[in-house]
């Protein structure tokens, strides 16, 4: 293992420690529980945007705390999830009584601690709603696995609801926003390499020289399918036509009910994409691929999207949500409107994404 | 043997301190090849963090003792396995109340208590290839052999032995919960890391009443 690290237990510190430092005006750190907050939270009025998960997505999801996108992030270690006293203790700092909406990355882990994060909110007297991100179309049904996993669309949906809530939208608007931008977006990923966790000290997965996997995750788990490495055009169009011909994909999720204070039921389904759609086109780096091959990514991507009647209107190119050092990259296509192209538009100040200040 | 004491509870809770902290690697192992390789570190964090505490309540009820130590899991693991470990020390916790010492129809109770609490929590049904496949046969195991009369000692006996099969069977299954279950076909043979730290964990308290 070659990294640049000091000792393995102080990885996630330090590089909060190193963000903190980084970037005063954007954001702070409190540490024990650890979380990243809004330099100015809480924000008046405002329904305050949480995430978190492992880290190692780097800059997701701290990276994206500021105006207009997150008020606070809750870092757990190294692909593991972060715990329920993290997610609560950032609820109660950045939460102005306008309530917390918890966007939650489809993973068990995830899911049960912000799940337990809820319900010591919601004790609190905070008004409070946790919204799954499932995106990932490499996972084909929901009844045999635990759902489609949060990837790509994570990060968009993040700068769309945080756009809403700095507009004042009221946390009800903002989860059916992030339910809705949720269900528009699609992605898949690919590995060229592993990655290594610290405190693993080795790769979580060998892959040949001239293999490449198939429909990974973000957390270096081994994906659907292994085969030999191609082109980068027959990857991408391989990639895209899984988006673009996904079907509809029915799943139950479990939403919070502030009045009955409990969880119900919730069954969604996402309608497949149909010839004049207009799309934000996302193509991610999974940490060690360079931006070049991304643009070359792109290029058939853009080609792709035509030949098929999907018209790319925006774009985001670059390492964004990460898994470590890992060589890959993954695509995402989510649909828009107008809601969400204003939202997408409107200005962004973190240390991840910044436009339009 | 005819109680269970709050010492061979504290002990218990010692054993599995040093039996997590023993198979650390293996637990991490068994994780990598189906998971995401954190399950014996996690587990090991959590407990260490358990171990500082124990000794500030070591001297309270048994529900107490129960519950600190899932508070201190929830808030300390991570993953999936901190909410569900953390629940079923909480929930067992709160079934045994301000009790200082459990009668084999009170272990019974605490017991289910804590395993009904991971279910409602994780929703994992029988077969899906988590921790589920130890503790449910355990539970039926330690319930059936207090109903036929059996001590505390004996009923644990077959809940270890119950567990221990239970965590075996695990291998040809394919998963349906968790992370395993994006391997599909993948994840058969392989053996559950969480029903494997279940049944360290039951061990733990069999050995407990041993001594």
């Amino acid at each position: 293992m070659k990294k640049l690290i000091n000792a393995i237990p102080d990885v996630v510190k330090e590089q909060l420690e190193g963000m903190a430092a980084a970037h005063p005006d954007e954001l702070k750190v409190h540490f024990e529980p650890n979380y990243v907050y809004r330099a100015d939270a809480p924000v008046a009025g405002k329904v305050a945007i949480i995430s978190g998960g492992g880290s190692g997505h780097e800059p997701m999801h701290g990276g994206f705390v500021g105006m207009g996108m997150l008020d606070a992030a809750c870092p757990g270690e190294v692909f593991t999830s972060p715990t329920p006293d993290q997610m609560y203790e950032a609820a109660k700092a950045v939460n102005s009584g306008a309530g917390v909406l918890f966007l939650v990355k489809n993973y068990t882990g995830d899911v049960l601690n912000f799940e337990t994060a809820a319900e010591l909110a919601h004790g609190d007297g905070i008004p409070v709603q946790n919204i799954l991100i499932d995106d990932d179309v490499a996972v084909k049904d929901s009844l045999y696995t635990a759902g489609r996993r949060g990837v790509g669309t994570t990060v968009l949906v993040e700068k769309i609801v945080g756009a809403a809530a700095e507009a004042g939208y009221s946390l009800d608007q903002c989860s059916d926003l992030a339910r809705k931008a949720n269900q528009y977006g699609r992605s898949m990923g690919m590995a060229l390499t592993s990655c290594t966790v610290p405190a693993a000290g080795k790769p979580t997965f060998e892959l040949g020289e001239n293999e490449m996997e198939i429909g990974i995750g973000i957390h270096g788990e081994p994906g659907q399918k292994r085969m030999p490495l191609t082109s980068a055009d027959e990857i991408t169009e391989m990639m895209a036509m899984e988006i673009i011909n996904d079907g509809a994909y029915t799943r139950v999720v479990r939403e919070w009910d502030r009045d009955a204070g409990d969880w119900y039921d919730k069954s969604l389904t996402d309608a497949p994409f149909q010839k004049g759609d207009k799309v934000i086109a996302f193509v991610n780096s999974m940490g060690g691929t360079p931006v070049s091959e991304l643009y070359a990514v792109y290029r058939k991507l853009d080609e792709v999207c035509k030949a098929n009647g999907i018209e790319i209107v925006r774009n985001l190119i670059g390492p964004y949500i990460t898994s470590l050092e890992m060589a890959g990259m993954s695509i995402t296509l989510m649909k828009t409107d107008d809601e969400i192209l204003k939202f997408w538009d409107a200005p962004v100040k973190t240390p991840g994404l910044r436009w339009g200040v | 043997m005819t109680v269970v004491t709050r010492e061979q509870i504290v002990h218990w809770l010692e054993l599995t301190v040093t039996v997590l902290n023993e198979n650390k690697d293996y637990l991490t192992q068994l994780d990598s090849a189906i998971g995401d390789a954190d399950h014996g570190t996690n587990m090991d964090r959590g407990f260490r963090k358990v171990a500082e505490k124990l000794p500030t309540v070591a001297d309270k009820d048994i529900g107490n003792i129960l519950k600190m130590v899932g508070m201190t899991l929830i808030s300390s693991v991570g993953g999936a396995s901190g909410p569900l470990y953390g629940t079923f020390f909480q929930r067992g916790g709160m079934a045994a109340d301000a009790r200082e010492e459990l009668s084999a129809d009170e272990l019974v109770t605490v017991l289910q208590g804590a395993v009904d609490g991971v279910q409602a929590r994780g929703r994992a049904q029988p077969g899906d290839k988590t921790m589920m496949d130890a503790l449910l046969p355990a539970m039926a195991a330690l319930r059936a052999g207090v109903t036929a009369g059996k001590d505390s000692l004996g009923a644990m006996e077959d809940a270890v032995a119950a567990a221990e099969q239970g965590m075996k069977d695990t291998i040809p299954l394919q998963a349906r919960k968790g992370r395993a279950s994006y391997l599909g076909e993948r994840s058969i043979g392989h053996q559950d890391p969480g029903a494997t730290s279940s049944y360290l964990i039951l061990n733990a308290l069999l050995t407990a009443l041993k001594e």
